[in-house]
């Protein structure tokens, strides 16, 4: 039997699933409706992307996407390296409390943030109890950009945490001795051996934040009110509200290929030695 | 100046509830070639990585050249690691690699670059500078590390069974050329191993050591001739271990007879190990002490190894002739073969 074979079902789903619906995307986006209800090739959805105003759009997707991956970057990459420590006591239990929040669904963990942070949410009314805050007086927590960003990074965070610690802890610990060993003080060896060795989880965690906070709409129309409009609410307002499909599968267009480019711009996990950019 | 570069006085560390050293103290000699020798977890890694400084010990002091180094970190202390796995750093090319010590200090560029393709002269390994870490073969990866600790011209140099993943061929021209280095440098290696004839190969010095404690230091000659107990004979070459009474000073009795020999200062009638090499054994078909039947003959190369039953115990019998199984032959032994040891209680 040829083992070619086992991959099929696998390869029948995706066709289906993935390959197919692709297709779909690039099939509306690259066409308008006539008057007659057929399909005519055009690209006069993506002339009308390429406007300031959809610009702006996904140029602030992309500017959130990237505070956010910083951020979780700055907060897991010490959080990575102290789960990874090899003395580390109840280091289960700080994976689990790490994990837990997953086993949620996105909407539901982002709701609960509403009932915490709304103007007459628990956090305001704590503030009230302890006496930093007067009777009447709250602190507008949601509706902006800073609520956004926020619920980003406390839903994305976990896939930062997760790849630089996997790469971590499977650092062969003789190496980090042998740093040491030739006269390498904590900084010199987390600068010269630690840190360039886990630059492929890191690399792993930007594209595991960036692409789902570049695309996410429901943190942001939960959290901001509809006040953020990021490109993944815009494209689901085409789809919804708007009726446009091809406009709609335009945008996911052009979305899916500025993602594949800032992929390519990534560091390269092979090459992380040298830590610059290639294009 | 005493002639110890290492001190290690009273030394404990335990890990957890095991306690792999106690009260342990040793010294090293400066300029030697000393291996230490022992079982797995005999406490000889334990005992390095704590020279090496990544350990500190539960208690007790490490002298580096009578200077108080037990709290020292590793990067302050004036030796470098031969690491078991090699432990390069797979990120950087072999010139990185072998400079890293250097770098760190911050030394003229020009000077690193000379030290660097002195020490791959010295490993064999000229024009190497460029390679990738993972194109090089396990040998070529072991002189690597070797030169990227030696780079750095440390008074003591500390391996930690540094050629095991090797295959044998391979081992044995490693050994020779460590020890050739070693000679050239006029440094002092502590080099761990569990292998016997490593051992005997390199050393200036054994130290054999079981269960954390040392059993016998002394040249290869002494502790291969001279074994101080039947742990030592047994580790170190192949031996027929039997027991024997005592009768009194140079008067030894086993398998069932008396034999001279030139111990003394043991009890009247005191139970000892009694210890032969299997290539001092005489065995002859007419006459001899005891007698016996030769059970098997296996063919070694340089000589055949024999198994002869006689007073109730298995001889094994190193010659360079042979008699063929089944034969009836006589054994015996010279009073300077017969080594007499305390039973380790």
């Amino acid at each position: 039997m040829n083992r070619r074979w086992y991959s099929a079902p696998y390869l029948v789903w995706s066709l289906i699933f993935i390959v197919v619906p692709m297709l779909m995307v690039a099939f509306y986006g690259l066409t308008v409706v006539g008057e007659d209800g057929s399909f005519i090739f055009s690209l006069e959805n993506i002339k009308r992307f390429f406007t300031p105003l959809y610009l702006g759009v996904l140029g602030r997707s992309a500017l959130y996407a990237a505070i956010s991956t910083v951020i979780c970057i700055i907060l897991g990459y010490p959080a990575a390296l102290i789960l990874s420590s090899k003395d580390l006591k109840h280091k289960s239990v700080m994976m689990f409390l790490i994990v837990i929040p997953m086993w949620m669904n996105l909407l539901l963990r982002t709701y609960s943030w509403l009932s915490l942070l709304e103007n007459e949410g628990l956090i305001n009314q704590f503030l009230r109890f302890i006496g930093i805050l007067g009777s009447e007086e709250y602190i507008q927590f949601l509706y902006g950009e800073g609520a956004v960003i926020f619920g980003m990074v406390y839903n994305f965070l976990p896939f930062m945490i997760l790849p630089i610690y996997s790469v971590m802890s499977k650092m062969d610990y003789s190496i980090i001795n042998a740093a040491e060993d030739l006269g390498a003080n904590k900084f010199n060896v987390f600068r010269k051996v630690i840190f360039p060795l886990s630059i492929p989880g890191i690399s792993s965690g930007i594209t595991m934040v960036f692409i789902p906070a570049i695309t996410t709409f429901a943190i942001s129309s939960i959290l901001s009110g509809n006040n953020v409009n990021l490109l993944g609410n815009v494209i689901e307002k085409q789809f919804g509200i708007g009726g446009d499909w091809n406009f709609g599968s335009t945008m996911s267009l052009v979305l899916m290929i500025f993602i594949l480019i800032s992929m390519f711009v990534m560091p390269d996990s092979e090459k992380e030695s040298q830590g610059g950019l290639i294009i | 100046m005493s002639n110890a570069i290492i001190e290690l006085k009273n030394i404990s560390k335990s890990f957890g509830e095991e306690d792999i050293l106690e009260n342990f103290s040793v010294e090293i000699a400066r300029h030697e070639f000393v291996t230490i020798l022992g079982p797995s977890g005999c406490g000889k890694t334990t005992m390095l990585r704590l020279i090496g400084g990544f350990e500190t010990p539960d208690n007790g002091q490490i002298f580096f050249d009578g200077e108080d180094i037990t709290n020292l970190p590793p990067y302050k202390r004036r030796l470098n690691t031969v690491f078991q796995k090699y432990a390069l750093f797979p990120h950087m090319n072999v010139f990185d690699n072998v400079a890293f010590g250097l770098t760190i200090k911050k030394i003229d560029k020009n000077i690193i670059k000379e030290k660097v393709s002195e020490v791959l002269k010295l490993v064999n390994l000229s024009g190497f500078e460029k390679r990738n870490i993972d194109s090089l073969s396990g040998g070529q990866q072991q002189r690597i590390a070797i030169a990227r600790a030696l780079v750095n011209e440390p008074e003591v140099l500390l391996l930690d069974e540094p050629l095991g993943a090797l295959d044998l061929k391979l081992r044995q021209e490693m050994q020779l050329e460590l020890k050739k280095i070693q000679k050239k440098l006029g440094i002092t290696f502590i080099y761990v191993t569990h292998d016997q004839e490593e051992a005997l190969t390199m050393s200036d010095e054994i130290i054999v050591m079981n269960n954390g404690k040392i059993q016998q230091k002394g040249s290869p000659i002494d502790i291969y001739n001279e074994p101080e107990n039947a742990f030592v004979a047994s580790f170190i070459g192949e031996s027929n271990i039997i027991d024997g009474i005592m009768q009194k000073d140079f008067l030894v009795e086993f398998a069932g007879t008396t034999f001279e020999c030139l111990d003394k200062g043991f009890d009247d009638y005191e139970f000892v190990d009694v210890v032969i090499r299997p290539e001092d054994i005489k065995f002859d078909k007419e006459k001899g002490k005891i007698e016996g039947v030769v059970n098997s003959v296996v063919f070694k190369g340089v000589h055949y190894e024999m198994r002869i039953s006689a007073a109730d115990f298995d001889w094994i019998v190193h010659s360079t002739t042979m008699e063929p199984v089944g034969s009836r032959v006589y054994l015996d032994f010279y009073p300077n073969d017969i080594h007499i040891m305390k039973k380790v209680k």
